[in-house]
């Protein structure tokens, strides 16, 4: 039921942002027939994003991120109820085989994880049952053996009969003051602290911590190796795997795009290699060429060369045969048709090849380091997986993401300033 | 000799399915140095297929083609050709494109730019010699065509439906200036079309052409030309000749395209 919660606040600011810009905005829109006409159904440009639902929808992924982790950036009435935390007690009523009954106070006090309160003093009290103390750490339960200071106890015969007064059988619960008791089939009482709505750090740490993570990373390193020497390693492989994979699969491409022989020969391997995704090749490669660096520039290369031998291919088919015989009727050479007309022709399916291909190659790389390697973006979030770091698992997300997005803006600045033709012949 | 003659072209092409289409046959024709041919007919009638042989882009079944006392084998920048569109290279400034033939014959830039300069100045694209040529507009765009292929200077030019693809007041404007650049320079045109009118204003001489197979249903010598040189083009289509003339091909057109469709009509 509580998971349900974060996704009908998002709803509702997805909801209200959008009444309120409207409402915000309502004065500078025009109102005619042609300029509502903006969705056109195969006519997508008519749609334009909205900035300011962009911007919105950015903000508010911060802010429920901070609500239900109670992150000190935000404002305390904006987070979400945290889990219970301090002191709190409950009485259960013993019942000795006898038919008689005592009841005793348990003192709770319940911490953070990260926090050792002394635990708290209590005097027995009066009749069979004795008063108890326990600790326990938040969004944990505890396991409480009230009968072991009794004058009863439980191999006496004892039982807890009730909690807070309310009469509870083995496997049944009670609601108290701070949170609940199970009794346990064996009849021993186990608190559970209510747990409020936020997000324990173990699952989701609060941003300032993931901020505060990345931070120590980037100065003192994980595993051995600096938070750039991991990033660093990893693009260093994209780029390698890539750029030989270039280096084989246009001239291969262009061969395949000239020769009927060569397209003849190699259209059966590309074309049967290419819907094969990358991923599935790593066991063989981890095989031949074991977890090294070769292992996993040989993947990316793989990775690579499908993809560019077929732009390459394509951009050779794709030269308008009136330009060809163009420049066969200007005296131009076979040479220098392929110089001067097919290769600058190819030159744009050629870098949407290429990033088509960085960014698979991106994607394989921290696959393949999830699977085997010393160093490196993906090898650090399984890493820190496994010892339940979370904040650094978020942290290489954030960072693998952030460059993969820089490759592909990389490679479009680089797509307009090399090819500014594309799309104009 | 000068002059390029077509001499008894056949050409057939074989289908993957065995059969064949006879594209053209037996067409013979005489073009002296400096004439202006149109060349008109229904779809089919082999005209693209006759240029083509024409430039070297396709060889004859039979028959050949002389240019100046010798067989034309493939092609080569004595016929230079223009396109309806596309044939631009897009990857160079419209300098670049114009200095393209020059540049194949290994002329260095400062050498061709004597020529590109020249040939801008002619069909007025000085100012947007250094644009990209898909930043023109199509018109502009076909000058630059004009303009690469004179730079060759080549013996004759070919033109398939150059002005095709534009609207009919750039259309009218080109026309004008492909009857200044022939006057100017000199050179034998071969220009296929599919406007009748354009035909008329165009040619010198006039071939309509009939399909199945491709063959000269009629030719015709015209006055238009030489009077549309440095002529509003529209006071040439008032000439009581010209509308008599336009008729008389639009109605041979006509049958030729109801007898193919009663044909197929008939085959199928």
């Amino acid at each position: 039921m509580n998971s349900a919660i974060p996704f009908l606040i998002y709803l509702g600011i997805f909801v209200g942002a959008f009444w309120v810009v409207r409402f915000l905005t309502k004065r500078g829109r025009v109102h005619d027939f042609t300029s509502l006409k903006t969705v056109t159904f195969g006519d997508e440009s008519a749609v334009r994003s909205n900035r300011t639902a962009s911007i919105i929808s950015v903000v508010t992924i911060f802010v429920l991120w901070g609500m239900f982790t109670g992150s000190s950036w935000l404002p305390g009435f904006l987070h979400m109820p945290g889990p219970f935390v301090g002191d709190t007690s409950f009485t259960y009523t013993a019942e000795a085989p006898d038919g008689s009954r005592d009841d005793a106070t348990v003192h709770i006090r319940v911490h953070r994880a990260d926090e050792t309160p002394p635990g708290i003093e209590v005097s027995p009290g009066e009749g069979f049952a004795k008063d108890d103390s326990a600790s326990v750490v938040a969004w944990r339960s505890e396991l409480i053996r009230v009968d072991l200071n009794d004058e009863i106890t439980k191999k006496d015969g004892a039982q807890v009969v009730a909690i807070d007064g309310q009469p509870v059988a083995p496997g049944g619960s009670v609601r108290v003051a701070a949170g609940v008791v199970n009794l346990s089939d064996k009849g021993t009482p186990n608190f559970v602290p209510s747990k409020g709505l936020q997000m324990e750090p173990i699952w989701l740490p609060s941003p300032e911590a993931v901020v505060r993570r990345t931070i120590d990373i980037a100065s003192e390193g994980y595993q051995g190796y600096t938070l750039w020497e991991h990033l660093g390693y990893s693009l260093m492989r994209v780029i390698l795997g890539f750029v030989f994979g270039a280096l084989v699969g246009i001239p291969l491409g262009y061969a395949m795009g000239l020769s009927d022989w060569f397209r003849g020969w190699f259209d059966p391997i590309v074309e049967f290699m290419r819907p094969v995704p990358p991923l599935a090749l790593i066991p063989l490669v981890i095989i031949w060429a074991g977890i090294g660096e070769t292992g996993k520039i040989i993947l990316l290369f793989l990775a690579a060369l499908w993809i560019m031998a077929i732009a390459a291919r394509a951009g050779v088919s794709g030269v308008n045969i009136s330009k060809v015989h163009a420049a066969y009727s200007l005296g131009a050479s076979k040479r220098q048709i392929m110089r001067f007309v097919i290769v600058p022709n190819s030159l744009p399916e050629i870098f949407t090849g290429a990033r088509v291909a960085m960014g698979v190659c991106w994607g394989t790389v921290v696959a393949a380091e999830l699977v085997a390697a010393e160093v490196g973006a993906g090898k650090m979030i399984v890493t820190a997986s496994k010892f339940q770091n979370t904040d650094i698992v978020i942290m290489g997300i954030i960072l693998i993401g952030i460059i993969g997005f820089g490759i592909d803006i990389l490679m479009r600045w680089a797509e307009k300033i090399l090819v500014p033709w594309k799309g104009k012949g | 000799m000068s002059g390029l003659s077509i001499e008894n072209l056949s050409m057939r092409f074989d289908l993957p399915n065995g059969s064949s289409v006879q594209a053209l046959k037996n067409v013979t024709l005489d073009l002296k140095e400096g004439e202006l041919l149109s060349v008109l007919g229904p779809s089919g009638c082999g005209k693209t297929t006759l240029l083509n042989i024409v430039a070297g882009f396709l060889a004859p079944t039979e028959g050949r083609i002389v240019l100046n006392g010798h067989t034309v084998t493939g092609p080569d920048a004595e016929r230079g050709m223009v396109f309806q569109q596309g044939a631009l290279f897009e990857w160079m400034s419209v300098r670049e494109n114009v200095g393209f033939g020059p540049r194949m014959k290994g002329m260095s830039r400062s050498e061709s730019a004597g020529i590109v300069d020249h040939l801008l100045d002619v069909v007025g694209l000085q100012d947007f010699k250094e644009k990209a040529v898909y930043e023109l507009s199509g018109g502009m765009q076909q000058r630059v065509a004009l303009a690469r292929c004179l730079a060759n200077d080549p013996d004759v030019i070919l033109m398939d439906e150059p002005l095709g693809a534009l609207d009919a007041l750039t259309r009218e404007k080109m026309q004008s200036l492909v009857l200044k650049l022939w006057k100017e320079t000199g050179k034998t045109i071969i220009l296929i079309t599919h406007s009748v009118e354009e035909a008329l204003l165009l040619g010198e001489r006039l071939l309509v052409m009939a399909p199945r197979p491709g063959r000269i249903h009629k030719e015709y010598r015209l006055p238009f030309a030489d009077l549309g040189v440095g002529q509003d083009l529209r006071q040439v289509k008032k000439h009581p000749d010209f509308a008599v003339k336009r008729e008389e091909i639009l109605g041979m057109i006509w049958d030729m395209e109801e007898e193919i469709m009663g044909r197929t009509e008939a085959a199928s």
